[in-house]
């Protein structure tokens, strides 16, 4: 509070640019903004508390533009430990930092460099805290590079929405969510006012399959073949240059080369799956993170968070793409709410089945098509009691139920009208689902 | 790909010292000191390689004392830099042929106008490229390929690992022995030539993939092969077809390009080269990625002999274009791009201004163009009373005035009518020049990008003003 006051006396117009859009109203302000009288005691430099998920590229840029927009309280999470790779375009972090926890190397750059702004690290995954943990926040901003993680965070901030005894959604128990998303040159940005507009789960068709791999990853901890061929490519290639030239995809010499050193090192780490043609497919899909591409999201973002928090103007409405591979392209459209939505819907949700006689891996692989799911659990309650049908999570329960999924629904006690419980990655709480068989005449009995 | 810093972040007035807004790179601990060499310090601690001057002059300082310091450099970024020294900023740079970017941050506006003479884009990267497979068109060793598997005596799981662009050859040679060797162009022939492929197929219970790939195929790959139109532009322009001793390497490729279609090519391009995936057995695609290769660096050769020689015609050095030069330009060729710009002063003078593109637009409803009109209306009122409008409170409803009279002076100079709605002017006039960190960031963030496209003569750059509105969180560009 000291190095505030210090600052607000030998900085007196610190604030005049925010001034003026928090002081003067406009014609195309929110209809709930009232001019400020002292720009110094807003809500935003007050009270209001912010929660960045994610310190990587994007989430440099919102710490800094969030600062810098007059927020000061601000807390960021991120799991993730800085590697050499990520210096060029996460700007809080130097050679120096190599090693440490992105959070807190991010908090305390921003709260050295911005004084009076206060950034609070959580070098955890978003899976560590609880309902209680997020409620405390006013806005939650999104620079996340996994869509698993965006579905997870969504599902908890709709868990957290409460209704009156009329059925009616409680505005306090909104939290906006603002969730920027970069890919090369393109990017979004949306804003999600959960149980009013779409959500991350309404529009899961938007996304595209990921193809992008963190250089830490392929450098250290590989697991999939792609890993393996991405090392060749980003680290061996340059190293031993075999052909003396830039890789050409194209050219099948380079493939090949590529493909044996991959083929090696994928037998090193016991990786299978490594074939001429997955090579190929990755050394010419490659989709770097361009760092002016996370400037322009994450500023977008942030202009987003500071129009919701102040209503000093409407807020977008509410998906924004943008693309500068030719020109610059942008455009905005209102992403639809779907009224059966996972995660958000309020209908009872129905899974249609054909029949009870298909196997427990057949629902599960329905539920992976149908919802994305990435590894689903199951378990149901049969004459009040609960019965785990198949749990992948925890290896032991994994390898009791293992049998199960062989098994024919009818055998293991569903019936048309039968609930199951489906917990997932995808989601911070357990979904339930109501069997219906498709066709009434084959219902077992 | 670490991003090029500008060599001189920065020309402030000399005496300016920073005593208002924060950014990231004027930190609290410097407050009073120059914004110049503050600015710089900190960049330069971003990326150890990058080199970094700072000259603590106003530019228009330096347009007066020492003109010819911008013409060192490959590209200018001018950033918050009023009417009065960007008219001859633009004239100067214009003239030496160096690039210009202006960027521009207001209230919840933003923008960005691109001032370079001749740009030339050898890798445009487009997003949707359909693959160059020249059925319509085969060349000897893809025509002998094709033709030698008979599908028919294959084995199941052989027949279904043969790149689809076999089944596809062979059913459009059989549709084409059918229809007097014409090539189908109706949707009728296309679904013609799907069942044709739909009856090779051999697996009773499902469509095989490459079966079901080829068929996909007839929607890209059953085209004829052209030289598109806007390649074709580049190779009848004028630069290209009269070549001087000063003519840049992409013209000159451009020309030996334009020969080769006239000549070897037969009205087609050099082929691109590129097999896209399929679903095949490694061998069997290995050979038709090597065919399409080798074929393409049999093309690509013959241009790069033509370059040669037309370096050699034109007494230009042989190294002036290199094999890998041309290799690159073959590969990309159908998606090669010119952009041509206009100056800032031109656009700024009422006789040369594009009025019809400003009249055009406004007649939209909701046209970002009106931003276009604001931020031009400021400079003007800028230049009239050395302030911005609203900057101060007590004279916000007299600049709401003055402003409106600033706009309807610049719109009688287009010829244009009166704007319909007071609401731009007052939100414009809210804003009293203030500079938003994060609309400041979107627009820095987008003017280093087309920095980058300009000097790596990569991607296409905004042809030639982008508007932003981060009310609406949209853009628009427009061509001056």
């Amino acid at each position: 509070m000291d190095v505030a006051v210090q600052i607000k006396d030998a900085f007196p117009k610190r604030w005049c640019h925010l001034k003026k859009v928090l002081e003067r109203t406009g014609p195309f302000c929110h209809p709930d903004f009232e001019p400020s009288t002292d720009v110094t005691n807003h809500f935003i430099m007050t009270t209001c508390k912010i929660l960045v998920i994610g310190a990587g590229g994007l989430g440099c840029e919102l710490l800094k533009n969030l600062a810098l927009m007059g927020f000061k309280d601000i807390h960021v999470i991120d799991m993730d430990t800085i590697d050499l790779s990520n210096l060029n375009r996460q700007f809080l972090f130097r050679r120096k930092d190599i090693g440490q926890s992105k959070a807190e190397v991010a908090a305390k750059f921003i709260n050295q460099r911005i004084p009076g702004c206060n950034v609070t690290p959580h070098y955890n995954k978003i899976q560590d805290f609880d309902e209680c943990f997020y409620r405390q926040f006013h806005i939650v901003v999104c620079g996340l590079d996994s869509i698993v993680a965006r579905r997870w965070i969504n599902g908890m901030l709709i868990s957290l929405l409460t209704y009156d005894d009329d059925g009616d959604l409680e505005q306090s128990s909104i939290i906006p969510m603002v969730d920027g998303g970069t890919e090369g040159f393109k990017g979004n940005v949306r804003v999600i006012l959960p149980g009013i507009s779409a959500c991350i789960e309404c529009t899961l068709d938007l996304f595209p399959p990921q193809v992008t791999y963190p250089l830490c990853t392929i450098a250290s901890t590989p697991r999939l073949p792609e890993h393996c061929i991405e090392y060749v490519k980003v680290i061996q290639w340059p190293k031993e240059n075999p052909y003396e030239a830039a890789i050409d995809g194209d050219d099948p010499v380079h493939i090949n080369w590529i493909y044996e050193k991959a083929s090696e090192r994928a037998n090193q780490f016991n990786i299978s799956g490594v074939n001429f043609r997955l090579v190929q497919g990755v050394v010419k899909n490659i989709i770097p993170a361009v760092a002016s591409t996370n400037a322009a999201i994450a500023a977008a973002c942030t202009t987003e968070v500071f129009k919701i928090a102040t209503s000093c103007s409407v807020p977008l409405s509410n998906y924004m793409v943008f693309n500068d591979v030719d020109g610059l392209y942008t455009y905005t459209y209102e992403a639809e709410k779907k009224d059966d939505c996972l995660a958000c819907g309020q209908t009872a949700k129905v899974l249609e089945i054909k029949s009870t006689e298909i196997k427990l891996q057949q629902l599960i692989d329905q539920l992976t098509e149908s919802y994305q799911m990435k590894n689903p659990g199951v378990t149901t309650s049969i004459n009040g009691k609960n019965r785990t049908l198949y749990l992948p999570t925890v290896s032991s329960i994994e390898e009791q139920t293992r049998e199960n999924l062989k098994k024919n629904l009818g055998d293991l006690g569903l019936e048309n009208g039968s609930e199951i419980n489906v917990a997932d990655v995808t989601s911070p709480n357990t979904l339930v689902f109501v069997l219906k068989v498709a066709s009434e005449s084959m219902q077992v009995e | 790909m670490a991003s090029p810093a500008p060599k001189s972040p920065e020309q402030s007035d000399k005496s300016k010292k920073y005593d208002r807004q924060l950014s990231f790179f004027l930190d609290a601990d410097n407050i009073g000191k120059s914004r110049a060499q503050v600015a710089t310090q900190l960049l330069l601690e971003l990326n150890p390689d990058v080199k970094g001057d700072f000259v603590d002059e106003s530019p228009k300082q330096i347009l007066e004392t020492n003109p010819d310091f911008f013409i060192g450099h490959t590209l200018v970024i001018a950033t918050a830099i009023s009417e009065r020294v960007l008219v001859p900023l633009s004239t100067r740079l214009w003239d030496a042929g160096i690039p210009l970017i202006v960027a521009r941050s207001y209230g919840f506006i933003g923008s960005i106008r691109i001032q370079v003479e001749e740009h030339t884009v050898v890798e445009s990267h487009p997003d949707d490229q359909h693959p160059d497979l020249r059925l319509d068109a085969p060349f000897p060793a893809l025509k002998q390929f094709a033709d030698s598997f008979d599908m028919s005596q294959l084995e199941l799981k052989d027949h279904a690992r043969i790149p689809y662009v076999v089944p596809l050859y062979q059913a459009l040679q059989t549709w084409m022995q059918q229809h007097d060797g014409a090539f189908p162009k109706s949707s009728k022939d296309k679904n013609e030539l799907r069942d044709l492929i739909k009856k090779g197929n051999k697996n009773p219970d499902s469509e095989e993939q490459n079966f079901t790939e080829a068929i996909r195929a007839v929607n890209f790959a059953i085209r004829k092969t052209v030289v598109p139109t806007d390649v074709q532009d580049i190779l009848n322009d004028n630069k290209c077809i009269n070549l001087t001793s000063k003519s840049k390497p992409f013209w000159i490729t451009a020309k030996a390009v334009k020969d080769f279609v006239d000549n070897e090519g037969k009205g087609l391009l050099p082929l691109r080269g590129s097999l896209p995936d399929m679903t095949s057995d490694t061998n069997n695609y290995v050979k038709l990625q090597q065919i399409y290769h080798k074929q393409s660096s049999k093309d690509a050769e013959i241009v790069f002999r033509r370059a040669q020689q037309l370096l050699y015609s034109l007494s230009q050095p042989r190294d002036n274009i290199s094999e890998a030069y041309v290799k690159n330009f073959c590969k990309h060729e159908s998606s090669i791009a010119i952009q041509r710009g206009s100056c800032i002063t031109s656009e700024y003078d009422q006789k040369t201004a594009n009025a019809s593109e400003i009249a055009l637009s406004l007649e939209q409803p909701d046209s970002m163009m009106v931003y276009y009109v604001m931020l031009r209306a400021i400079d003007r009122f800028f230049d009239e009373y050395n302030a911005y409008p609203g900057e101060f409170d007590d004279q916000l409803e007299v600049d709401i005035i003055k402003m409106k009279s600033c706009i309807s002076k610049l719109l009688s100079e287009w010829s244009c009518g009166p704007l319909s709605k007071d609401d731009y002017v007052h939100e414009i006039c809210r804003y009293g020049g203030a500079e938003l960190h994060s609309v400041s960031a979107f627009i820095g963030g987008c003017a280093a990008q087309e920095a980058i496209k300009i000097i790596t003569k990569q991607y296409k750059p905004i042809n030639n003003t982008l508007i932003y509105d981060a009310i609406s969180s949209n853009t628009a560009t427009f061509a001056f």
